[in-house]
């Protein structure tokens, strides 16, 4: 990548309650004004590498044990959270966490914390814009709406932050296949037009390799391949583990599928 | 039928004291979860530094009243700072049992500075403010009393709905890791909730002050009604306090002024009883949101 990096993980162990270590070596970059994408499968340590740069392994009593994170040149691990927030980097959690009992309005105006006495109406206009479902659900309690409304109104309170670096923790979890288009094609333009970096983690592989520019696999604590999306998308290894698209000719008996006989895979 | 509305204002008024106490109750356990045993304790410290801003630095009223609340507000800072903070991530028995050191701990003090006589507030309310509605006559107190807790209550309201860091305030209560996510200092709303509800306390313990006198005993002994009034309201119910507080002291002054006065302080529990057995999360208790 010849572009400027925005932030650079070095070599990073995660460990939580001074026992468990999760990342095992992590080193990824992410360059400016990218989407770059982070799959693998349940318990790889792709949550983990996202709370790591935001600062919430903290409350989980997790810690960065080795190697540095960098956003922007300057040294950000084991920071709190209010002050990696403030630097600009703002992750929208898996499973929507909303404030239930917040009116969807009220949601989004939380995002305005970071950035705490400045004016905010324009963010909202441009929130409901390009989330048009939430305008009419303003004044909902945020607790009685639907889970593709939820989605949108946690990237949209994210987008509230105005985040130089926006960390999407699988954005697609429980939604129908048309709204994970819908929420990828907003992804991709939020960061087009307000030229936001963004980290999305994903198990929705072929999707997140569609709009991301580069991604990156891990698997147990690694990071085991990395490559730009197109690449990725034609690797013989992700085709056959990520995306199932991998040549149907062939496989005639289990003996020779491929993921039957090799255990190791990625070595 | 006089004897009626007078109990009425004066239940009311009382009532609006008790939610503003409550209201202070309730902003502790929604941030952070913490039973605060020591409110009663906060009342009796503001009640006292109003004494002594009054009686021995013969301050003026509204010089001293307004130095009270500040005072106080600040006390909560403190009180976060020194106790909570440290304990933040330990088990919450653990916080809960520190609030009932400090409640010992603010007694002593007080009873050893001010020992455990009734004091008396020069009287300052002026004769104007008797109100004289046709037949019934309302003490100036009274009538204080119930300004003072419309005005907060209305402001708290206004806060806690419109203002930006009222929103923040609510968010923590709601989902701590994502207010958390999105740049919502934790700790710091803790310590403002903590400063509010001390402040709200001191308020309380005034006003009770003037109609009682003031007295470490008494004070934290009242403390310990918004008990009744929050779980009546539902813990983490800040209309259900204000509703609760009301009811709790309607109650209590038809059953001074109708049945016996020696039953006042016991009927708001017994009502309580019965209530809680027909609605166990009190009246507005937090019912989930459940999605299925």
């Amino acid at each position: 990548m010849t572009t400027e990096q925005k932030l650079l993980i070095n070599n990073i162990s995660v460990v939580y309650s001074d026992v468990i270590q999760v990342l095992k070596g992590v080193s990824l970059s992410i360059a400016d004004k990218q989407i770059v994408t982070l799959v693998g499968s349940n318990g790889a340590g792709k949550t983990t590498t996202l709370k790591a740069i935001s600062g919430l392994l903290k409350p989980e009593n997790g810690k960065v044990t080795e190697g540095s994170i960098e956003f922007k040149g300057k040294s950000i691990q084991n920071l709190p959270p209010e002050a990696i927030t403030r630097q600009g980097i703002i992750q929208v959690l898996e499973g929507r966490q909303e404030f239930k009992y917040l009116t969807v309005e009220e949601n989004l105006r939380v995002g305005t914390a970071t950035r705490f006495g400045k004016p905010y109406h324009k963010d909202l206009e441009r929130v409901y814009e390009l989330f048009p479902a939430l305008a009419r659900r303003k004044k909902t309690l945020s607790g009685f709406c639907s889970g593709g409304e939820l989605q949108m109104m946690v990237i949209g309170r994210a987008i509230m932050a105005h985040p130089d670096l926006l960390l999407l923790d699988e954005p697609s979890l429980g939604l129908a296949p048309l709204l994970v288009r819908e929420i990828f094609r907003i992804i991709r333009r939020v960061n087009v037009e307000q030229q936001t970096t963004i980290l999305v983690v994903e198990q929705n592989t072929n999707m997140a390799l569609q709009i991301a520019h580069y991604g990156y696999v891990m698997e147990n604590g690694k990071i085991v391949l990395e490559g730009n999306a197109e690449d990725l998308k034609e690797n013989p290894d992700v085709k056959e583990f990520y995306l199932g698209t991998a040549g149907t000719q062939g496989i005639k008996s289990y003996h020779n599928l491929k993921s039957y006989k090799r255990r190791k895979r990625w070595l | 039928m006089s004897f009626f509305l007078h109990l009425l204002v004066n239940g009311l008024s009382l009532g609006f004291l008790y939610a503003l106490s409550a209201l202070g109750f309730v902003m502790i356990y929604k941030s952070s979860s913490v039973l605060n045993f020591a409110h009663g304790e906060l009342m009796a410290a503001g009640a006292f530094l109003f004494l002594v801003l009054t009686t021995w630095a013969e301050l003026p009223i509204p010089l001293a009243f307004i130095l009270t609340l500040s005072g106080c507000f600040l006390l909560g800072f403190v009180i976060e700072r020194l106790f909570l903070r440290p304990l933040i991530g330990e088990d919450l028995i653990q916080v809960i049992m520190l609030t009932v050191g400090m409640a010992a701990m603010f007694k002593g003090l007080l009873l050893f500075i001010f020992g455990g006589d009734i004091h008396q507030y020069p009287s300052f309310l002026p004769e104007a403010m008797n109100l004289h509605l046709g037949i019934i006559q309302i003490p100036s107190v009274y009538v204080a009393t119930f300004i003072i807790g419309i005005l907060f209550l209305v402001m708290f309201g206004f806060f806690f709905k419109y203002s930006s860091q009222g929103i923040y305030m609510r968010s923590v209560a709601d989902n701590q890791p994502a207010a958390m996510s999105l740049g919502v200092h934790v700790r710091r709303v803790f310590a403002l909730s903590w400063a509010i509800a001390a402040m709200v306390a001191a308020m309380s313990g005034i006003v009770l002050g003037i109609i009682n006198g003031i007295n470490v005993h008494e004070l934290s002994s009242i403390g310990l009604k918004v008990f009744p009034v929050v779980i009546l309201g539902g813990l983490d119910s800040i209309g259900g306090a204000i509703l609760a507080g009301v009811i709790i002291g309607l109650l209590e002054t038809f059953t001074g002024g109708y049945i016996s006065t020696s039953l006042r302080e016991i009927i708001p529990y017994v009502v309580l009883v019965v209530i809680l057995m027909v609605k166990p999360y009190g009246l507005f208790g937090l019912k989930e949101i459940e999605r299925v």
